[in-house]
């Protein structure tokens, strides 16, 4: 802990950290978790502004449409739809993981590689749903 | 005069966490709640992808759907609290600027889920 004071000239050994491993699928797929966690929460305060602005009206719709149909806004949806996959996918994996299934070391590695050719073929299945005019079908 | 407290009572929250297991059995437990409604809302997004404001009101003020998006915005958002807290207990270790950044999670977060219900009941009620 850094707020505990050191004795000054004395540089304690820290334990080893990212930039000295071999990467693994196991270290990708955690290190992804956490990063897809994180800019989730960036997605959880677009939702929230999304539902203010259906509630707003129709103005208050197009103003959030505006950034939700540049090409810039269709991107950062094309990226929350992808974290969505992979966090969805990975978390399942962690849940087994809880429930004592897939540690196995080269089950957890194969798994690995699962969920991230699942997530990102869930995101694209998702945009040519979009692209190819079948989505919308709540209308 | 002895203490009345039990031995156990005096040690609770004393670890290196100040917490048990809790924090990782909210986790799980939000995770799984998210499994369904995580489906749910992809369905519905990609449903209502595309068409306009009127056809999300009509949707969103439907009492079920109205229900299954704020859980799912109320659960996820909790979820995320967790998630974050986890985050800010690894890399940030000066005390104040830590307590900070775990209030400040803490009050987004209700303030988030808050915003969300709020625009839901508003949504329904037009």
């Amino acid at each position: 802990m850094a707020d505990l004071p050191q004795k000054p000239g004395r540089v304690r050994p820290l334990s080893p950290h990212l930039t000295i491993w071999r990467w693994q699928v196991t270290m990708l797929a955690s290190i992804m978790h956490r990063a897809t966690g994180m800019a989730l929460s960036a997605g959880a305060i677009v939702l929230t502004w999304w539902l203010i602005s259906i509630s707003d009206g129709p103005e208050g719709y197009d103003s959030f449409m505006v950034y939700a149909a540049m090409p810039l806004g269709i991107l950062v949806l094309f990226g929350f739809t992808w974290a969505f996959a992979f966090h969805f996918c990975n978390g399942v994996r962690h849940l087994a993981w809880d429930l004592g299934y897939g540690f196995d070391k080269h089950v957890a590695s194969n798994t690995g590689f699962l969920v991230i050719a699942v997530s990102f073929i869930l995101t694209l299945a998702a945009f040519a749903l979009i692209w190819t005019g079948h989505a919308g079908y709540l209308q | 005069m002895k203490s009345a407290e039990t031995p156990l009572h005096k040690v609770q929250g004393l670890g290196a966490s100040h917490s048990g297991t809790g924090h990782f059995w909210r986790t799980g437990v939000t995770s799984i709640a998210l499994i369904p409604l995580s489906l749910w809302f992809a369905y519905v997004m990609l449903g209502l992808v595309g068409t306009n404001e009127v056809t999300m009101v009509q949707y969103l003020a439907h009492p079920w759907n109205a229900i299954l998006m704020a859980a799912f915005a109320a659960i996820s958002l909790y979820h995320m609290g967790l998630g974050l807290q986890v985050v800010i207990d690894d890399y940030v270790h000066t005390a104040g600027t830590k307590i900070f950044l775990l209030l400040l999670v803490r009050a987004a977060v209700i303030a988030l889920i808050a915003t969300c219900v709020f625009a839901l009941i508003r949504i329904a009620s037009v």
